[in-house]
C-alpha cells in the first residue's frame, strides 16, 4: 500500500481556538487517512480535547479549515459531524443507564416499521452482531446501568461502530479497560483499519501508541509540535516532544519530615467503598490511585461524610469524627476540594472574595457582624500568595480560568485556622499546564507547613511525583500500599488492574 | 474623591435594580399626570400601607427563593394567623398573648414545611402546595367559614394606627427590611443563604449545614406571613378565614419581578421591595383610573411576564458583551 497516494479523509488546517484566558489551540493542523491509526498525544491541557470537540462539531474553531475528502465542509454541530461520517467515543460515558444495551447502541436511530413501531427482533440481532465483533459478552436486553464501567466503555464503542463511520475518534478508550479488554479492542481497531476506517487514537499511554499507531501528532500547551510516522520515533523522543521541559520543573516535590499520625481511618464502608483503612501523617501527601470507577472519588466523599457511612471510624487527632455530616467534618478540621469544580466547588453567583471565605466566614465575625476590612485583607493575602489572577476581589468567580478557580477553592481551606487534613480530588483536572505546576508547588508548600494532604488522582505522573505514600484502589477497596521509593507507573497499573 | 463617587455611580449604573427604579419613577410620573389624586400624601400612605403587608411577607419569601425553594402556603398561613389572633383575643383580651401565639404558629408552619422539604426531600412546590390546601382547610373547619370579630382598641390600633405620620404596618415593614438587608449583607447567615441557593452541592462540600439554613429560611417566611395576617386582621377588626386568597402569588410575583431567580442564589432585597412597590402603585393606579377590577389581574399578569421577559433579554445581552470583552482581552 502506497501511503503517499492515499488522500486524507479528514483534514484540519491551521485551526485556532481561544477561550477566555486560554489560547487552547494555536495553529494546529492534522489529517487522517483511510485505514490508518493516527495517534494524538499530549499532556492534559495540551489541547487534545478541544481539537476533538472541534472535529466532532461540539466546538466551532475561531479560524482554520475543516476538509473532508479534500473539500471544505461546514461542521457546526455533532449532527453535522455524524452525517459526514465522523464518530467520537468520548472518555466520559454518554449512556442512558436506564435503557438496555441495544437501545443505547441504536440511540436515536432505532430500527422502526410502520407507525414508528420499534422492530425489537431486528434491534437485538443487529446489536448482537456488534457485540460479537467486540467480543463483548453481555445480553443486548441488559440494562446498561448494571454493567461494569469497562463494559459500559465497550458499549460506547459498539455504539460508535453502529454508525458505520469513516473516521472514528477514540478519546482514551482504554482508561477503564483490563488488559484482556484492551487486546480485544486492539483487534477491533485492526479490523476497522482493514475496512479502511480512519482512526484518531487519543491516549497518553506510550506502549499502546507503539503497538497500534501508524502516525503520531503531538500537541503541547495548545501548540502543534509535529506529526511523525511511528517508525521515526522512540519513547524518549516522543516524551520530549510532549513535555518539552524537564519533569522536575513540573513537580516541585521536596522531602518533608513527616510527623505524627493526624488521621486514622478504620474499616470505613459506604455503599461505594468497602473496608477502607489507612492513615495520614502531618506534612505527608498521601495519594490514592486506581482506574476509572475504582472508588477514589467515592472514598473522598466517604471521608468527608457525604455518602452514608455504614461501618468504620475516622479518628482525627484522637477525636472520632461523627458520621454523615460534612459540616461536622469541617468543624473537626477536614477540608475538601472536589473533583467537579463547576458542580461542587464554585458558587458561580458569588464573587471571588465570598468564594474564598465561605467556609471560614465565622472567623471574621464580631458580634454577628462580618468585619469587611479584615475579610478583604485576608483574601488579598491569599490572592497574592497563591497568585490568583483576578481583576478584583469582587469579580464573579465564573469569569476566572479553571486554574484560578481551583486556587480559590484551595485557598478556601487555607484560611481555616484549625485545618488539619485537606482532601483534594483530581487537583489539576481541566487546568492548563502552567497553573498545574503552580498547584503542585502550593501543595508541596502546604505539606511543608505541616498540613496532611490526601490526594485522589487518575494521573499517574502526578501521583508518582507528588505523593509520599500511595494507596491503590480497585472496586472500592484498597489493594495495596506503596512507598514513594517503590512505586512506578507499571506497579500502580498492576495493582489497579489485578488487585 | 470625585473618582470614588464616579466609580460608585458606575457600580450603581450596572446595578440590576436600576431599570426597576426607573420603571417605578416613570409609572409614578404617568399616574401623577393622568390622575391628580395620585400624588397626594394620603394616597401615598395608602399605597405604602397596602404594600407593607406584601413587603413583610416578601422579605421572607425572598430568603426562601434565594435558598432555591418556594413557599406557596403564605396566603393560607396569613388567613389562619388572622383567625387565630382574633380567636385568642376574643378569649383572653390580651394583645401580646395573641401576637406571640400567632408568631409561634408561623414558626411552627415554617418548620413543618421545612421538615417535608429538607428531611422528606419533597419538592418544595408540591410540599407547600399541599400545606397551602391543608392550612386553608384547617382555617375553614375551625371557624366554620365565619369571621371572628374583635373590638379591642389596642388590636385595631395595631392595624390602623400611626407612629408619627407613618402607618404602623409601614414602620414595621421598614424595620424588617432594614434588619433583613443587614442580615443578607453583613452576617454569615446572609452569605450562607446565597451560597446554598447558588450551588447547594458546593455549599455542602464547603461545610455549610444546608438543611439548617433552609429550615431557618422557612421559619422566617412562616413567621412573617403570620405577622402580615395578624396586621391585616387588626386592620379589619376581624379574623377572616377567606383572607389572603392569592396572597402567595402577589408576594412571589413581586419578588420575582424584583429580579430574584427562581433557581436560587440571585436576587436582592432592594429589587424585591421595588417589585412590591411597583405592583402596589400599579394596583392603586388602576383603581384611581377607575378601570374595571376584572381587568386588574390581566394587567398585573401581563406586566409581570413582560418585565421578566425584558430582564432575561437584558441579561443575555450583558453576558454576551462580557464574553466578547474577555475574548478580546485574551
Amino acid at each position: 500500500m502506497n501511503e503517499s497516494v492515499l488522500k486524507p479523509v479528514l483534514e484540519l488546517r491551521n485551526i485556532h481556538k481561544r477561550f477566555p484566558g486560554v489560547y487552547a489551540l494555536n495553529n494546529v493542523s492534522l489529517d487522517i487517512r483511510p485505514g490508518e491509526v493516527h495517534a494524538l498525544m499530549g499532556e492534559n491541557g495540551a489541547g487534545k480535547s478541544t481539537l476533538i470537540k472541534i472535529m466532532s462539531g461540539a466546538y466551532l474553531a475561531d479560524s482554520g479549515e475543516y476538509l473532508i475528502d479534500g473539500k471544505p465542509v461546514n461542521i457546526k454541530s455533532p449532527n453535522d459531524a455524524l452525517s459526514n461520517g465522523i464518530s467520537v467515543i468520548y472518555q466520559e460515558l454518554n449512556l442512558a443507564n436506564n435503557l438496555s444495551v441495544a437501545e443505547n447502541i441504536f440511540y436515536g436511530c432505532l430500527p422502526v416499521g410502520r407507525f414508528d413501531k420499534v422492530k425489537w427482533d431486528k434491534l437485538y440481532s443487529e446489536t448482537q452482531k456488534y457485540l460479537d465483533e467486540l467480543g463483548l459478552d453481555v445480553s443486548p436486553k441488559m440494562n446498561v446501568g448494571y454493567l461494569s464501567v469497562a463494559k459500559q466503555q465497550m458499549v460506547e464503542i459498539a455504539k460508535s461502530l453502529s454508525k458505520e463511520p469513516r473516521v472514528i475518534i477514540m478519546d482514551e478508550p482504554t482508561s477503564a479497560l483490563s488488559p484482556k479488554e484492551i487486546s480485544n479492542l486492539f483487534e477491533v481497531v485492526k479490523k476497522l483499519k482493514q475496512k479502511g476506517t480512519g482512526i484518531l487514537y487519543v491516549s497518553h499511554k506510550l506502549d499502546e501508541i507503539f503497538e497500534i499507531a501508524d502516525r503520531v501528532t503531538v500537541l503541547r500547551d495548545g501548540e502543534y509540535i509535529g506529526t511523525e510516522p511511528i517508525e521515526n520515533l522512540n519513547k524518549e523522543k516522543l516524551i520530549s516532544m510532549m513535555v518539552g521541559r524537564k519533569l522536575s520543573d513540573m513537580y516541585p516535590k521536596t522531602t518533608v519530615e513527616t510527623g505524627d499520625k493526624v488521621m486514622e481511618v478504620e474499616g470505613l464502608t459506604t455503599d461505594y467503598v468497602k473496608d477502607i483503612s489507612f492513615y495520614v501523617k502531618k506534612g505527608e501527601i498521601v495519594g490514592f490511585s486506581g482506574l476509572m470507577g475504582s472508588g477514589r472519588t467515592e472514598l473522598a466523599r466517604a471521608l468527608f461524610g457525604i455518602d452514608e457511612r455504614l461501618k468504620g471510624r475516622i479518628i482525627l487527632d484522637g477525636r472520632e469524627v461523627p458520621a454523615n455530616s460534612p459540616n461536622k467534618a469541617v468543624a473537626y478540621g477536614i477540608g475538601m476540594v472536589p473533583e467537579n469544580r463547576k458542580e461542587e466547588g464554585i458558587f458561580a453567583n458569588m464573587c471571588v472574595k465570598k468564594n474564598v471565605t465561605i467556609s471560614t466566614i465565622k472567623q471574621f465575625i464580631k458580634f454577628g457582624h462580618i468585619k469587611g476590612r479584615d475579610e478583604e485583607e485576608k483574601v488579598n493575602e491569599m490572592v497574592k500568595s497563591l497568585r490568583i489572577k483576578t481583576p478584583s476581589l469582587n469579580q464573579l468567580i465564573a469569569n476566572l480560568s479553571g486554574g484560578n478557580q481551583q486556587k480559590v477553592i484551595v485557598s478556601r481551606w487555607l484560611l481555616k485556622e484549625d485545618i488539619k487534613v485537606l482532601i483534594i480530588d483530581e487537583p489539576t483536572r481541566g487546568i492548563d499546564v502552567g497553573a498545574k505546576a503552580e498547584i503542585y508547588s502550593i501543595l508541596d508548600k502546604l505539606a511543608h507547613d505541616g498540613l496532611a494532604i490526601i490526594m485522589m488522582s487518575s494521573e499517574m505522573p502526578e501521583i508518582l511525583s507528588m505523593c509520599d505514600r500511595i494507596y491503590v484502589m480497585k472496586d472500592g477497596r484498597i489493594t495495596s500500599e506503596l512507598d514513594r521509593s517503590e512505586a512506578s507507573q507499571e506497579r500502580l497499573l498492576y495493582f489497579a488492574i489485578e488487585g | 474623591m470625585f473618582k470614588k463617587v464616579k466609580s460608585k455611580l458606575g457600580i450603581y449604573m450596572q446595578n440590576e435594580q436600576l431599570p426597576l427604579l426607573l420603571l417605578l419613577i416613570v409609572l409614578c410620573a404617568l399616574l401623577t399626570f393622568f390622575t391628580p389624586v395620585f400624588f397626594t400624601f394620603d394616597n401615598m400612605m395608602n399605597i405604602l400601607r397596602a404594600a407593607s403587608l406584601v413587603a413583610i411577607t416578601g422579605v421572607g419569601m425572598l430568603i426562601v427563593i434565594l435558598v432555591g425553594e418556594i413557599d406557596l402556603s403564605v396566603g393560607s398561613t396569613y388567613a389562619l394567623s388572622g383567625v387565630t389572633g382574633a380567636a385568642v383575643l376574643s378569649i383572653t383580651n390580651n394583645f401580646f398573648l395573641a401576637l406571640v401565639a400567632v408568631l409561634l404558629l408561623g414558626i411552627l408552619i415554617g418548620a413543618l414545611n421545612a421538615f417535608f422539604v429538607v428531611k422528606g426531600k419533597v419538592n418544595s412546590l408540591i410540599a407547600t402546595m399541599g400545606s397551602m390546601a391543608i392550612i386553608r382547610g384547617v382555617t375553614m373547619v375551625t371557624t366554620q367559614a365565619r369571621s371572628i370579630q374583635v373590638t379591642l382598641d389596642s388590636f385595631v390600633e395595631f392595624g390602623t394606627g400611626y407612629w408619627g405620620p407613618f402607618p404602623k404596618p409601614l414602620v414595621i415593614a421598614i424595620v424588617l427590611i432594614v434588619l433583613v438587608g443587614y442580615i443578607l449583607k453583613h452576617t454569615s447567615f446572609g452569605r450562607y443563604i446565597y451560597a446554598v441557593g447558588g450551588n447547594s452541592n458546593a455549599a455542602k462540600l464547603a461545610g455549610i449545614a444546608v438543611g439548617r439554613i433552609k429550615f431557618i429560611a422557612y421559619m422566617i417566611v412562616g413567621v412573617l406571613a403570620s405577622l402580615s395576617g395578624f396586621i391585616s386582621a387588626a386592620r379589619m377588626n376581624s379574623g377572616q378565614p377567606t383572607a389572603g386568597n392569592g396572597f402567595e402569588m402577589e408576594v412571589i410575583s413581586a419578588v420575582i419581578f424584583g429580579g430574584a431567580s427562581l433557581n436560587g442564589g440571585r436576587g436582592t432585597l432592594l429589587g424585591a421591595m421595588t417589585g412590591v412597590l411597583i405592583l402596589s402603585v400599579l394596583q392603586n393606579g388602576l383603581v384611581l383610573m377607575q378601570i374595571d377590577p376584572f381587568y386588574h389581574n390581566i394587567v398585573r399578569g401581563a406586566v409581570i411576564i413582560f418585565a421578566v421577559f425584558i430582564d432575561e433579554r437584558r441579561k443575555e445581552g450583558l453576558t454576551k458583551k462580557l464574553l466578547k470583552a474577555k475574548s478580546q482581552q485574551a
